[in-house]
Order: C-alpha cells, then structure tokens, then sequence
C-alpha cells in the first residue's frame, strides 16, 4: 500500500528524513513510531504530497506520488497532525464544504450521496447527534473526532492517521481504538503515526521505528515481542523452585523467579511435579517499550547542556 | 472548487459587512452633499464630485473615484492576502490539498473569489451610488435626458451606461492587479495580515513615488500609476492614451505575479 525507497528530505541543513524505506502491506495496521522530531510527520506529509522530497521514491496504493496524487488521494483518509475545520461553520456544514472540493469523474454521484456519507461518517466517530454550534465552539475531543470523520468521509481503502487520539479521554481512545479495529476487519489498511507505544502495542500488526529521520527497526509486531527464553515463575515456595532449577534461575526476587527455560508449559509440569505450588507462570516477552529504547536516542527535544556547550565552542 | 470557494465567499458574514462599510463612505458623501450643497469647485477634490450637483446619474463615478484609491485596495488586499496564508494559518490548507484540491486549481478558484468580490462590491457601490445620486442630487437633469461631459458635450443615456461600464471594467482591472500582489505574498508568508500589509506597502510606496518628482523615471511603471485613467472614459472624445497604458500595465503586474505566486506554490512544502 505504501512503499518508499531512499527517502530523504532536507530543510536547509537539518537532515529530517534520511534515507527511509516503508514498506505498509495491505491489511495493516501499521504502526509508525518514533519520538518528537524524529520526522514522523515529515514523512506522513510527503506520503500525501504536501512535502516534496529532497529525493528518493514513494508509491502509495501501488502509485507514483505526488505525480498521482489525483488519482491515489481519493481513496485515502487522512489527519495530519491537529485536525482543522472552518471554525465560524458547523461540523456538518465543514464536511460538506470538504466533500464538494473534491474533484474526479464521480462529482454527480458524489454530491447525491454526500449527505449520507456524511450522517454515516459522524455516526462512526460519535458524532451523530451534533448540533449546529460553529467548530470554533467544538472541545478538542469533539474536534479531533469531527478530523476523524473527515478522513473516513470517502469510506478510503487507506488511512492515514497522525496522532489520531489527541486530546481524548480514555473512553474516547478506547472508542477510536474499536473503530479502528472495525475499519480495519473491513479491509481497511491503517497506517498509524504515534508516539503512544502502548496503542501501537493494542492496534498495530506491524511496526516501523524511526531515529532521527532513520527506520532502525521495521518488523511485524509479534517478531519483535518474540518470547525471550525465559519464564517468569511467582510462587510462595522460592526457594524450593530455586533448588529445583539450579542453573537456570536468573534471578530471585521475593517471591518471583526469572527463568530460563523455553517450554512454558512443560516448567509448570516440573515445577508441579515437585510438588512446589504456582501463583502465576507466564513466558517472558519482549515489550515494544524495550525494543523502541534499544533503538533509538532521546528525541530531539531534549537538549543537553553539553550539547549547548559544544555548540558555543563551535565544535 | 470554485464553487466551493464564492460559496465561501457569499455565506461569508465578513464579505457583507466589508462591502457595507465600503459603501457607507460614498453614501454619506452624497448625504452631506445633498444637505450642504456644497460641493468641491471644478478641478479639486476627488474626480467627478464637483459635476455631480449638477447631475447625480454621475455619482456612481464618483463613488468610484472615492474607495478606489484607498478603500477598494484594503479590502481587495485583505481578501487576496487571506487566499492561501489564511487557509494556513487556520491549518485547513493540507486538508484542501489532501483532498485533493490541485495547488493550480486551489490558485485559480482564490483568484476567482478575489475577482467575484471585487465585481460584487464594486456593483453594489454603483448601483447604490445611482439610486442615492438621482434621489438627493441634481434631480432637475434628470428630465432632460443629457448628462454632461468633462468636455462639455451631452452624452446620451445609451453612451453614459457604455462609458460607465468601462470604467467598471478599468477599476476592476487596476484592483486584479493588487489582487495579485497579495495573492503572491500569501503563498509567501503564512500570515494573512502580513501578506495583505505587504499589497498595501507596495500601494503606498507606488502613491509616494509618484508625488516624487526625483522619481520620474520610475513613474511609468508604478502600480497605481493610472489608477485614475477612467476619468478619460467620459472626455469627448475619449482620451485613450493613459487607460491603454494602464491596461498593459495592469496586465503586466497580472501575469508577473500570478506566475510567480502559482511557481511558488508548486515548489512549496506545506508545513503548517
């Protein structure tokens, strides 16, 4: 669905996009992380042709972009970043407005349907029973979900969504959460710009990590939570565990063991076997967290005061 | 797209007051004039305003000749200003362009929003212009049909409507030309105040130049150089001399601008 090869974008010196090779199949939910400057929104932007790349190529919906942009756009949904919206108008007369700014052979068809796709659209995000209040009156919540179904206005094959839970409250990122999960068991493919781990981690099946404008890891979600080799045991006789499995105990602490030892199932048979009583055992998995830190370096928006110094001596 | 955007422009409450304010100025003029009857002597104040004691079917030119110079620019300069640096500012412009709305067609329906509003107000400032000119001034003409010319001949009914059309046509001219120095501040800066400012900077710098008689070599090519050609429009005969030179030059400043805001706006990386 998207592909790009050699990505690059430079603004004046700075380096934001260096090299970058995506690769979003159909029927995912692609979760693209990285932290604040890491140039996930650059590149989210020249995916939509709002940013020119320094060089490099990017196909999405197996297209040339932007030189297709008035073919592949149609079909895809977009938030960049904050959602936007005339503020003097209401939410339905906005998308209205949006919807009629579409070009393409399908104008007729369009502006007959343009009512329903529109009722359905803010039905989907929790919308439905808006009133006529300007968006200048919308909370932040009310205005990311009216962004939300702007993007979904065109029922797209693709989304692409920056920071798509913004300024909701929890019940509000559950509800997207779900939504996304049902346009996505519909056949829509997600690709999701976060620096969330923890709703990559729920929604995503694959993962692209970016550090300072480089893909440094690119990989299915369950590859990289792989099991680690080793089981982590809590139970009340430690001790005995701990003679049992000489050698293989990592650590103890309390009344958790960490151990090393492939086959959940079969340490439980043993540890049972021995007569030594489990409260909980579970195979140890990599979090995204730890893959994500292995990977990269602090975001850019942390400046250390050695860096200042360096930069005053010139070095 | 240019559907969408007159229909921005008419559900638009900021459209009508600007152009009710516009019109307030001429209106009260004729009021003042109506009660006062006293109006400039020929050869000062603005154009037309001493004839039309004498004749109110002339006050829409009159009118005219009032918010050309500063008025019609300030609003023409604010609307054009707005076109790509409000969509910015407001962060609608990577939705419009996501659409997708083509940067070229996204130009050319501004352009034509810009065009549609100064038609619009410079039509309700004629029109509202006429009916107050023949209601409060100079009514006793109004039977005999002739209105009189610079020059001192009568125009017909038929050849006034002619010559007043062209002069619509010349003011709505001179004003595309700040259209599109705003036009191309906007796709410039992403602010809408500053882009509109910068239009106006150069109308002012155009007006001081000209009173400059060191700048003379200059003076030619300046913007509103011939703002106030369309005077000649009702000579008899017609003084064709400065309207053509200020339609070529208006031209010029067209085209030049509006090429380099569109190459502009095709290279741009939209980041706001």
């Amino acid at each position: 669905m998207i592909r790009s090869s050699g990505l690059t974008k430079r603004f004046g010196r700075i380096l934001a996009v260096d090299g970058l090779d995506l690769d979003v199949r159909e029927g995912d939910v692609y979760g693209f992380l990285g932290a604040n400057g890491s140039g996930k929104t650059t590149t989210v932007r020249m995916l939509l042709g709002l940013v020119l790349a320094t060089s490099g190529t990017i196909e999405v919906l197996g297209r040339p972009m932007p030189s297709s942009a008035r073919v592949v756009l149609p079909e895809v949904g977009a938030l960049v970043e904050a959602p936007a919206a005339y503020a003097h108008l209401p939410g339905r007369a906005n998308l209205a407005l949006f919807d009629a700014m579409s070009n393409g052979g399908r104008a007729r068809g369009d502006r007959a349907s343009r009512a329903g796709r529109i009722d359905d659209a803010l039905d989907r995000v929790g919308l439905g029973g808006v009133d006529s209040r300007p968006v200048r009156a919308y909370s932040l919540g009310m205005r990311q979900r009216l962004g939300l179904a702007h993007a979904l206005l065109r029922r797209p094959r693709l989304l692409v969504l920056d920071e798509p839970t913004n300024g909701l409250d929890p019940q509000g990122i559950r509800e997207i959460r779900c939504l996304l999960l049902e346009l996505h068991a519909a056949g829509t493919t997600v690709f999701l710009s976060s620096h969330l781990l923890a709703e990559v981690e729920q929604l995503c099946t694959r993962v692209g990590v970016l550090d300072r404008g480089r893909m440094v890891v690119q990989d299915r979600l369950d590859v990289l939570r792989r099991p680690t080799g080793r089981v982590v045991v809590h139970t009340p006789d430690a001790a005995a565990a701990h003679a049992l499995l000489d050698g293989r105990v990592e650590r103890v602490d309390g009344h958790r063991l960490l151990v090393r030892f492939d086959d959940a199932a079969a340490l439980n048979a043993r540890l049972v076997g021995a007569g030594i009583r489990v409260e909980s055992l579970v195979a140890e998995r990599r979090a995204l967290e730890e893959v994500v830190l292995a990977a990269t370096r602090p975001g850019d928006d942390r400046i250390d005061r050695t860096d200042r110094i360096d930069r005053i001596d010139g070095r | 797209m240019i559907a969408v955007e007159l229909r921005k422009l008419l559900i638009s409450r900021r459209t009508w007051v600007t152009i009710l304010l516009i019109d307030a100025l001429p209106t009260l003029v004729a009021v003042l004039l109506a009660v006062t009857d006293l109006g400039p002597r020929p050869g000062t104040g603005p154009a037309f305003l001493s004839a039309v004691l004498a004749d109110g079917k002339l006050f829409p030119l009159a009118a005219l000749g009032i918010v050309l110079p500063l008025f019609l620019p300030i609003a023409v300069a604010l609307h054009a200003g707005e076109a790509i640096a409000g969509e910015a500012q407001a962060g609608t412009l990577r939705y419009v362009l996501v659409r997708p709305v083509g940067r070229t067609r996204l130009l050319v329906a501004k352009m034509t929003s810009v065009m549609a509003f100064v038609v619009l107000t410079v039509l309700v400032v004629a029109v509202t212009a006429y009916v107050v000119g023949v209601l409060l001034l100079g009514r006793s003409r109004v039977a005999t049909g002739g209105t009189a010319s610079f020059s001192g001949s009568t125009f017909s009914t038929q050849e006034l409507l002619l010559r007043t059309g062209l002069a619509l046509g010349y003011a709505m001219l001179c004003m595309l030309g700040v259209a599109a120095i705003a036009l191309f501040l906007s796709t410039v800066t992403r602010s809408p105040l500053g882009a509109a400012l910068g239009a106006l900077a150069v109308l002012i710098a155009s007006t001081i130049l000209l009173g400059l008689e060191a700048a003379s070599a200059l003076q030619p090519y300046l913007p509103t150089r011939y703002w106030l050609a369309f005077i000649d429009l009702f000579r008899d005969p017609i003084l064709w001399r400065d309207v053509l030179r200020g339609v070529a030059l208006q031209a010029v400043y067209v085209v030049v601008f509006l090429a380099a805001g569109w190459a502009n706006f095709m290279t741009k990386d939209v980041t706001d």
